[in-house]
């Protein structure tokens, strides 16, 4: 696949997301992000920490990576705020998982918002079916399982490749750190709830499109392999977790996007 | 404060290998960096003239064991920040490698591969970072778990929860200290690791319930986990190691 061809198709996307968004009024903007209003006085006090230690003005490549991260949790939130609102999708144990899981998500999202003020994308709208690759994905519960370990790995994968970025802005770099680890806590639960183990073994699991892991199955870093003797090859993949680039992402993410 | 230094007599690997912030633009720019690090090998961004003298083993590495009482100074810049890491990922090995030589009655199979699992991935950070840091690495540590009951889930499960959780949060505040990127990027690949058997250990305690991503750790309101300086972390360690961690040189900030 020709990268120059994905990038101008990223930025239509992009561009296309900044219109689309033109017609989703502030009162549904208020309102979903109401729901948790008790939640949005903190992330409000730490973005403005953030903002004064870095004076009023971001990096340009603190907002990319910021509006990249908001992206992610956007799509992440929505999806857990529509699976809860589902009567009988999510009961029992998932629930108690699930709304844990929200909360964080919606938390992310108020904070990066807090933290971009006026330069935060708009939410864009997301079509979870993939364009028809996961039919019914609120309708049934393996399936949502299933999406939401892919969101969660990717997750973690993106915020780990967006760190290095992010290494002369120490505040928002720990940030997204102190977010990347909880992301990685969300993608170990879910596993478990599809039975899988809380680590990645290899570069594949069940049902989750290849793309989600790709690479994860590296275990030589600096050029050090993880070949140790007694330590099984898959234990050895499992102990490290690859980053993704921002375009890879991209292409994981944008089938989700109406 | 940053120092270029070149000495290849200094360490059998690359340690902080690029002095500039790569654009990832990719995977393979990401291993191609490295690769190109790795070529040009040995080049430190970091003030090494205050690391102890260490104690050679074979390889370069430092394989020698220190002694109960020794002052183990971490060093300064990205290398002290690794030392660092690689005297928690020590305690921490350790400590697993106690509960799966020993595991305790009644284990369930599910928890028997969870210990394995996570002794064999914690094997391959320690020797990373024993092999990253070569000749800089602080020593074997000297470590005490009598205070735990291997005998006992709950002392077990407690004390590996309290492991992953502090070493979590240990990578979040060391995140930070680094100038390198590259060694920015390791650390990330490795605290996720760290984070996933946090959760899964939660959850061995607390079945069905929210303590994989507990508000304990996890601000509820801002969904940000802790992120801890060593000043916070080194204490909790501490316990464990019969050595005296010396952190005076590590950046704070």
């Amino acid at each position: 696949m020709n990268l120059q061809n994905i990038l101008s198709e990223l930025e239509q996307v992009d561009g296309d997301v900044y219109d689309r968004l033109k017609h989703v009024s502030r009162r549904h903007m208020f309102s979903l992000f109401s729901r948790k209003a008790a939640a949005v006085a903190a992330p409000t006090v730490l973005a403005s920490a953030l903002n004064k230690a870095y004076g009023q003005s971001l990096d340009p490549v603190v907002v990319d990576v910021l509006n990249f991260a908001l992206t992610l949790e956007y799509l992440e939130s929505e999806f857990y705020n529509v699976g809860m609102d589902t009567p009988n999708l999510l009961t029992g144990t998932p629930r108690t998982v699930f709304a844990q899981i929200q909360k964080h998500e919606n938390a992310h999202v108020n904070l990066l918002k807090s933290v971009l003020g006026g330069q935060a994308v708009e939410k864009p709208r997301f079509d979870y079916t993939a364009k028809g690759m996961f039919p019914n994905p609120f309708g049934n519960y393996e399936v949502f399982l299933t999406l939401s370990q892919a969101f969660e790995d990717t997750g973690v994968r993106a915020y780990k490749g967006q760190a290095p970025r992010l290494i002369n802005n120490d505040p928002i770099l720990t940030t997204a750190l102190q977010i990347h680890s909880v992301e990685a806590r969300h993608a170990a639960r879910v596993r478990e709830l599809r039975g899988q183990k809380g680590w990645i073994t290899g570069n594949m699991s069940p049902g989750v499109p290849s793309a989600v892991y790709a690479g994860d199955e590296a275990i030589r870093h600096l050029e050090i392999p993880s070949t140790i003797e007694g330590v099984p090859i898959e234990n050895s993949t499992e102990a490290w977790d690859e980053p993704l680039s921002k375009e890879d992402v991209l292409k994981i993410v944008m089938p989700f996007l109406a | 404060m940053k120092k270029l230094l070149h000495n290849p007599k200094e360490a059998t690997r690359p340690l902080s290998v690029l002095p500039i912030s790569p654009v990832f633009s990719g995977r393979r720019m990401f291993m191609r960096y490295v690769g190109v690090a790795t070529a040009t090998g040995l080049v430190m961004s970091s003030c090494t003239d205050k690391v102890l003298e260490p104690l050679a083993g074979p390889g370069g590495g430092s394989t020698a064991g220190a002694r109960a009482g020794d002052i183990i100074e971490l060093g300064s810049g990205d290398v002290g920040v690794l030392n660092y890491a690689y005297a928690l990922e020590q305690a921490e090995l350790r400590f697993l490698e106690l509960v799966t030589d020993h595991f305790y009655a009644g284990i369930s199979e599910k928890e028997r591969q969870v210990f394995i699992d996570l002794r064999n991935q914690e094997i391959t950070h320690r020797e990373f970072f024993r092999q990253v840091l070569g000749s800089q690495a602080i020593p074997t540590l000297t470590l005490d778990y009598s205070s735990v009951d291997f005998n006992n889930r709950d002392s077990v499960l407690m004390t590996a929860k309290n492991f992953a959780d502090l070493a979590t949060a240990a990578y979040n505040g060391a995140g930070q200290l680094l100038t390198n990127a590259t060694n920015l990027g390791i650390s990330g690949i490795i605290v996720s690791v760290e984070a996933r058997h946090a959760a899964v250990i939660r959850e061995l305690i607390s079945p069905g319930s929210t303590a994989f991503a507990g508000d304990d750790v996890i601000d509820p309101t801002t969904g940000l986990e802790r992120a801890l300086k060593p000043a916070e972390v080194l204490p909790q360690a501490q316990r464990f190691i019969k050595e005296v961690i010396s952190a005076n040189n590590l950046p704070t900030a």
